[in-house]
C-alpha cells in the first residue's frame, strides 16, 4: 500500500470508510454436488414419467382412431400432411443432395488410392438408403416440423385455447396431437424415400463429374449394392423418427408454460429432444439390426 | 333451492405454499357469483380448480349435485359440463365465429344445429358477423363471440376469468350489463373472478371477497359495501377512512365526527375502543353546518370531488361533494355525518398506514 500513488491511497481510504453492505450481495450459494445430482435425478425421473404418460395417451388416441372414434378435423390432417410433406421437399432435396455429394467426395478420395472409384456407388447407395436418408430427414423434420408443432401448441396453451377445448369436452390429445402425429408418421417414410433418391443423385454427380464414371455403370453398381432389405430398414428408421419427432414436438408444446417466452423454450426443447431421441434410436436400432444379422 | 355449485372447504397449493385455503361457498341455480380480490389473491387458481385444471389438496367440489373433485379424485374438465370464458377469449383463430360457437355443440342434427347456433349468435347480437374470423372482430365482439361459444353447449356452470379486463372502460361497463342480461336470459349459473369492484357490483348477485387465498366474506353487493365483515374487506371494497372512537352505549359511539347514532355492525361493550368505517358518502357537505373540517387534499372526479378532510382532533375523513362546490386546499368547510349503520371493528383489528402516493391517500392499507 505504501508504494501506491497518493491519489490511489486517498481513493482506497474513501472506499474503506464505508462498511460493506451485507445484504446486497447475491445469496445464491451453490448447493453441494450430491444435492444437485439428486435434484437432477428426481427431475429426470419426473420428466421421463411425463414423457411415458404422454406416449401412453398418444397411443390411446391412436387406438381410438383405429376404432374410428377419434374426433379431429380431416381438413387439419390434410393441412399438416401438406406442411410436413410437400412443403419440406425443397429443404430435404438440398440437404440430402449435399449429403450424397459429401459421402461420395470423402469416399472417392480414399477409393481413388486403390483405383476402386466405382465403389463410391456402393458407399453412397448403402449409406443413404440404410440410414443417412432417414437420419437426415429426421433431423430436418425435428428442426422444421417438430419445432413448428411445439410453437403452435405452445401458443395455443398461452392463449388458453387448449383449456377452452378441454372445457368443451374435446380431448386435445385427439384433436390437436393425433392429426399432427399421423401426418408426420405418414410423410416421414415418403420423405425418406425421396431423400434416398436425391442423395444417390448427389453421388452420381461426383461419380460422373469427378471420377469419370459412366452413368450406366454407376446405376448398375448401385443396383447390385443396395438390397431391398436396406430400403425397408431405412424406411423403418424414418417411421420411428416420425413418431419421435412428432411426440417431442407435441409433448413440449403441451407442456408449455403460460408466457410468451415459454413458447420459445418449448420450441428449443422440442428440437433438442427430437434430435437426441433420433440419434439414440438410431444407435439402438443399429445394434438390434446387427444382432439380428440384417 | 337446488345448488349448482357447492364448494366445501377446498385448499390448493404448490411446494408448501398455500394459494387458496379452506374456501367454502354455495352458488344456487341461476345466480351469478363473483370473486373479488387483488392480483395474486388466488382467485384465478380457485376458478381453475373449479374448472378442473387443478386438483384440490383437500375439500370437495360439487357441481349440479355430483361430486367432481376431492382429495385424490378429480373428474376431468371435459366431463364437468362447465363452460369457461377466458381472459383473452381464446377463440379458435382458424374458425369463423359460426364454427367457433358451434364447436362445442354436438348431439344435434345439421339443420337444427345451424338454427340453434344462429339463435345463440342473435342473443349476443352477432348474427351479422357469423362468417367472419375472430381477428376481423372488435374486442367487444370477440368477447360476445366467446360468451356465445361458452354458453352454446348449455353448461351446468359458466366460469368467467377476468372477462372484461382487456376492454376500455366505457365498453366494459356496457358489456358487463349486457353479459349479465344474457346470462340471466339463458338462466345460466355463472361464477366470475375480477379485481374490479365496479364490475363485480354490476354483474353479481353474490360477491366473495378473497384475500391471501382465503374467503373473507360471501354476501350480496350491498352487504359487502355497507357491512364489510372485516378490515380487509373494508379496505379492498370502496373507499373510506377508519376513525378511532369509543362506544358510549349500544347504539352510540363517539369519535372525531362527534357522536354517531345507529345500529352497530357487531356488538361492542360500553367503553370499548373501536375503529369506525366512514365512507366518503357518509360525510355530507353543508355550508351552514357548525361542524368544520379543513381540506387537505382533493381529487376531481367529474360529477363530484373527493376531499380529504382534517378534523379538529387531527383525524382525517373523506367526503364526496358535488363538483360545483369548488373549495381550495386549506379552506374550512362545514360537514355533517350521516351514518345509519355503523361499521366498527375492535381497535387493533385493522391497522392503517398512509399510502405513499398522495393521490392514493383516500385508500387505506391493512398492515397488521
Amino acid at each position: 500500500m505504501e508504494g501506491l500513488p497518493q491519489g490511489v491511497q486517498r481513493l482506497l481510504a474513501l472506499a474503506r470508510a464505508v462498511p460493506e453492505k451485507k445484504d446486497a450481495r447475491g445469496k445464491t450459494r451453490r448447493e453441494p454436488l450430491l444435492t444437485r445430482i439428486g435434484n437432477a435425478a428426481i427431475e429426470f425421473w419426473k420428466s421421463s414419467g411425463e414423457m411415458f404418460g404422454f406416449m401412453g395417451e398418444a397411443f390411446g388416441a391412436f387406438a381410438k382412431l383405429l376404432r374410428g372414434k377419434a374426433s379431429f378435423r380431416r381438413s387439419d390432417l390434410f393441412l399438416f400432411i401438406q406442411q410436413s410433406g410437400a412443403d419440406a421437399l425443397a429443404i430435404v432435396s438440398l440437404i440430402s443432395f449435399l449429403v450424397g455429394l459429401i459421402l461420395a467426395f470423402v469416399g472417392a478420395i480414399q477409393l481413388e488410392l486403390f483405383g476402386a472409384q466405382i465403389y463410391v456407388a456402393n458407399i453412397v447407395g448403402i449409406a443413404m438408403v440404410r440410414v443417412m436418408g432417414a437420419l437426415m430427414t429426421g433431423i430436418i423434420m425435428a428442426g422444421r416440423t417438430g419445432a413448428a408443432f411445439a410453437a403452435q401448441l405452445g401458443t395455443m396453451q398461452v392463449n388458453e385455447e387448449i383449456d377452452a377445448l378441454t372445457t368443451m369436452g374435446i380431448s386435445p390429445m385427439e384433436y390437436l396431437v393425433l392429426p399432427r402425429m399421423l401426418a408426420l408418421v405418414l410423410m416421414m417414410p415418403l420423405l425418406c424415400l425421396y431423400a434416398d433418391l436425391v442423395g444417390i443423385l448427389g453421388g452420381v454427380v461426383v461419380g460422373v463429374g469427378m471420377l469419370d464414371l459412366n452413368i450406366m455403370e454407376y446405376y448398375i453398381q448401385t443396383r447390385a449394392a443396395v438390397k431391398l432389405g436396406y430400403l425397408w430398414i431405412g424406411l423403418f428408421h424414418s417411421f420411428v423418427f416420425g413418431i419421435l419427432v412428432a411426440l417431442a414436438g407435441c409433448l413440449r408444446g403441451m407442456q408449455c408454460g403460460r408466457s410468451a417466452s415459454a413458447v420459445g423454450d418449448a420450441t428449443t426443447s422440442a428440437v433438442v429432444t427430437g434430435i437426441v431421441s433420433i440419434i439414440a434410436a438410431t444407435a439402438v436400432l443399429t445394434v438390434i439390426f446387427n444382432a439380428l444379422g440384417i | 333451492m337446488h345448488s349448482t355449485l357447492e364448494v366445501k372447504n377446498i385448499s390448493k397449493g404448490y411446494h408448501n405454499h398455500m394459494v387458496i385455503s379452506d374456501i367454502a361457498f354455495t352458488l344456487h341455480k341461476g345466480e351469478i357469483g363473483c370473486f373479488l380480490g387483488p392480483s395474486g389473491s388466488g382467485k384465478t387458481t380457485l376458478l381453475r380448480t373449479i374448472a378442473g385444471f387443478e386438483e384440490v389438496l383437500s375439500g370437495e367440489i360439487w357441481v349440479g349435485g355430483s361430486r367432481v373433485a376431492s382429495r385424490g379424485f378429480s373428474v376431468p374438465p371435459e366431463k364437468r359440463h362447465i363452460g369457461m370464458l377466458f381472459q383473452d377469449y381464446a377463440l379458435f383463430p382458424h374458425m369463423t365465429v359460426f364454427e367457433n360457437v358451434g364447436f362445442g355443440v354436438r348431439s344435434m342434427k345439421d339443420l337444427q344445429k345451424k338454427t340453434y347456433i344462429m339463435d345463440q349468435l342473435s342473443t349476443v347480437g352477432l348474427e351479422g358477423v357469423a362468417r367472419k374470423y375472430p381477428h376481423e372482430l372488435s374486442g367487444g365482439q370477440q368477447q360476445r363471440a366467446a360468451l356465445a361459444r361458452a354458453l352454446a353447449p348449455r353448461p351446468r356452470l359458466l366460469l368467467l376469468d377476468e372477462p372484461f379486463s382487456n376492454l376500455d372502460v366505457a365498453l366494459r361497463e356496457r358489456l358487463s350489463m349486457d353479459v349479465r342480461e344474457i346470462i340471466k336470459e339463458q338462466r345460466a349459473t355463472a361464477l366470475m373472478v375480477t379485481h374490479n369492484q365496479q364490475e363485480a357490483f354490476a354483474m353479481a348477485d353474490r360477491i366473495g371477497v378473497i384475500s391471501d387465498g382465503s374467503l373473507q366474506q360471501w354476501d350480496d353487493a350491498h352487504a359487502i359495501y355497507h357491512r364489510p365483515a372485516n378490515g380487509s374487506v373494508a379496505a379492498f371494497v370502496g373507499e373510506g377512512a377508519l376513525l378511532p372512537g369509543t362506544v358510549i352505549d349500544s347504539r352510540r359511539v363517539e369519535c372525531g365526527l362527534g357522536i354517531l347514532e345507529g345500529s352497530f355492525s357487531s356488538p361492542c361493550p360500553i367503553g370499548c375502543s373501536v375503529d369506525i368505517l366512514i365512507r366518503p358518502e357518509d360525510v355530507i357537505h353543508e355550508d351552514d353546518s357548525p361542524f368544520k373540517a379543513m381540506i387537505i387534499h382533493k381529487t376531481f372526479r367529474g360529477p363530484n370531488i373527493l376531499y380529504t378532510l382534517s378534523l379538529r382532533n387531527g383525524d382525517s375523513v373523506l367526503a364526496l361533494v358535488p363538483s360545483h362546490h369548488q373549495h381550495r386546499i386549506g379552506q374550512e368547510i362545514g360537514i355533517r355525518p350521516q351514518v345509519e349503520d355503523i361499521v366498527l371493528y375492535a381497535r387493533g383489528e385493522v391497522c392503517l398506514t398512509e399510502m405513499p402516493d398522495p393521490n392514493e391517500r383516500h385508500k387505506f392499507q391493512v398492515h397488521c
